[in-house]
């Protein structure tokens, strides 16, 4: 499918190198430095498509395309994050089909117009989602909302945050979806790694939001979250393969022209091998994601299996990371040199959209075993 | 304002390129394909000028069956439909022929109001064809230009030399070449690539346009590569040790080689 010379998926994947090589390379390291990506980087992703994809146009394939190229053409799965938000904040908006909010939200974030983010986790809830607090309660023709929401992805720059709200009884049947604008505060997090992805703790104290702003119907919230979860997961096992191929890269560009002892690195048998073994890794769980994605982006039941590719590529990503900062000696652990930042990247790609634990424990309750 | 843009499909400048052993042309096996970048530009400039004019935008490309691609190229940055004058009987073509085939296939588009072109071709770099075309077709020729502007049946060009700047003026339907001054070209979108191989591509032979065979190609060619040589590998050069003297050396060195 992927691995298939298409033409559009030739000139897809260099429109999106160019895209990479000419507009996020260039200004990555202001925007580390920076802790967020402008907004003129959305408007130029609209403008080449690229952030409606999946949406008004293409599929899923395309998505991994377009990750898979900007990580390894230079991006980082922190652009995609920052640049990206749109993929977990609007799914949920565009499938209600509620025309109003997808012309109010959707389609803007579409354009590069406004950016959106979601809010499930809270203080006392992350995987756990069934467990959140945040409180909507239906006032006249608004909702008041009161609660925390913590590491929400574009949370400072966001124009609006699609809110998981408790709405009715405990547990996953009284969660709902609202769009929310205004009215709380942010407390903007300094993180491990993803810099220039800006990442906020949302606070409500009797935000008040319009009723018409419910995605979907009221505590119908939890289906649509997890269903949306499936894509996601997905997208962060790419997020894996592509980083670590990039690290890859990196490593044997480094291994080649660093002469040590009077002969270049990769001359050395524990080196060359150390590289056969990274990239085995790598390319095993770049088919099996593909292989996966293909079955979801097909509508297939494959929830373990896309546990098992989220896993499989996080722990590749990890070790083949580590190995390129180890491969890269001193210079390995210089802010300069670009296989740090990927070092400490990858890092948050086993916790977010499920951690590692939680995926296995699912893996093992589909399969019966748990 | 119906404008017909010239595209040329030409082994990329980053890959190593060479001619045949069997008759110095080009060998297209050995390089990567791509449309040539000066007429990205002419794309460019093309889709600017309809965006402010209307009208309609035809690629015409003459090359092998692959230079599919670079049509498609031309097409997914938005131009609306092409001709490809693809013909075993091309094959060897030299600039004569290569402007006499363009001229035909100009000629079976309706109301042509504008040809661009880029000025070189990044492959043969003859920069002639431009120039013989608008013989051929009778038009007025304004090429080398780093800036187009249409003003009702007028078109006015800025072209740029050692000398200084002349500013040129034609009145339509004519002929232009475009420098890489000329503009920076688009990305072709998302949208525009999965477009692109839904717009009419239509193929025709020398034989669709009224031409004998014989005129082009090889042998209708007016000159003939008769022999070619790899460039030598470049030789190590000479190492100088600087003990003090360093500079008198380099001196010598350009003496010797009587650049100063």
């Amino acid at each position: 499918m992927i691995t298939k010379d298409l033409y559009e998926r030739k000139e897809f994947r260099q429109l999106v190198k160019d895209f990479t090589r000419n507009e996020i390379v260039p200004h990555l390291d202001e925007w580390e430095r920076q802790g967020e990506v402008p907004r003129e980087l959305h408007k130029k992703a609209a403008e080449l498509d690229l952030l409606g994809i999946g949406f008004e146009h293409g599929d899923l394939l395309d998505s991994v395309v377009l990750t898979e190229e900007i990580i390894q053409s230079g991006g980082s799965s922190g652009v995609m994050a920052a640049l990206f938000t749109l993929g977990i904040a609007i799914p949920h908006i565009w499938q209600s089909g509620n025309q109003d909010l997808i012309e109010r939200f959707a389609k803007p974030a579409i354009r590069g117009e406004k950016i959106g983010s979601l809010a499930v986790t809270e203080p006392g809830a992350g995987s756990d989602v069934a467990g959140i607090r945040t409180k909507a309660v239906k006032e006249g023709d608004h909702y008041i909302v009161n609660g925390t929401k913590t590491f929400i992805t574009s949370g400072c720059r966001a124009d609006f945050v699609t809110t998981a709200v408790r709405t009715g009884e405990k547990g996953h049947k009284g969660i709902s979806l609202l769009v929310i604008e205004d009215g709380f505060t942010r407390r903007k997090l300094d993180k491990m790694g993803w810099h220039c992805s800006d990442t906020a703790e949302l606070h409500f104290d009797d935000v008040h939001v319009p009723a018409k702003n419910l995605v979907g119907e009221e505590n119908q919230g939890f289906a649509l979250i997890m269903r949306q979860f499936q894509v996601e997961r997905i997208t962060m096992a790419v997020e894996a393969y592509a980083t670590a191929q990039r690290a890859l890269d990196l490593t044997v560009e480094w291994t080649r022209n660093r002469e040590t002892f009077g002969k270049p690195l990769i001359k050395n048998q524990v080196v060359s091998h150390k590289l056969a073994e990274m990239a085995q890794k790598i390319d095993l769980a770049r088919t099996y994601t593909r292989e996966v994605a293909a079955r979801v982006n097909r509508n297939e039941e494959c929830v373990t299996e896309v546990c098992f590719a989220k896993n499989a590529a996080v722990q590749a990503c990890g070790e083949v990371v580590d190995a390129a900062v180890q491969l890269h000696g001193g210079m390995g652990y210089m802010r300069e040199s670009e296989v740090e930042r990927h070092y400490r990247d990858a890092r948050i790609l086993g916790i977010g959209g499920g951690a590692s634990e939680v995926m296995t424990e699912l893996a093992a309750r589909r399969l019966g075993f748990a | 304002m119906n404008i017909v843009v010239l595209v040329k499909q030409v082994p990329d400048t980053w890959s190593e390129r060479k001619l045949t052993d069997a008759d110095h042309t080009l060998d297209r096996e050995s390089a990567d394909a791509v449309l040539d970048e000066i007429n990205e530009r002419a794309v460019e400039e093309a889709l600017q000028l309809q965006e402010a004019h209307g009208g309609e935008v035809t690629v015409i490309a003459m090359g092998p069956d692959r230079a599919t691609d670079a049509i498609r190229k031309a097409l997914s940055m938005g131009a609306d439909k092409a001709i490809h004058v693809s013909d075993e009987a091309l094959h060897g073509s030299d600039v004569l022929a290569t402007a006499k085939v363009l001229a035909k296939a100009i000629g079976t588009v309706e109301n042509v109001d504008l040809v661009i072109a880029g000025n070189e071709a990044t492959d043969g770099r003859a920069g002639a064809v431009p120039a013989i075309l608008a013989e051929l077709l009778g038009l007025p020729q304004v090429t080398q230009l780093r800036k187009v502007t249409v003003e009702g049946t007028t078109i006015k060009g800025e072209r740029e030399t050692d000398e200084g700047v002349a500013f040129l003026e034609a009145s339509l339907p004519a002929v232009v070449s475009v420098t890489e001054k000329i503009n920076e070209p688009r990305y072709p979108s998302f949208k525009g690539i999965m477009a692109a191989k839904k717009k009419p591509v239509s193929t025709v032979t020398v034989a669709d346009l009224g031409i004998d065979a014989s005129e082009v190609g090889l042998s209708g060619a007016y000159t003939q590569v008769l022999e070619a040589a790899p460039k030598p590998p470049r030789s190590a050069g000479q190492r100088v040790e600087d003990g003090g003297d360093g500079g008198s050396k380099i001196a010598e060195f350009l003496v010797g080689q009587k650049l100063i």
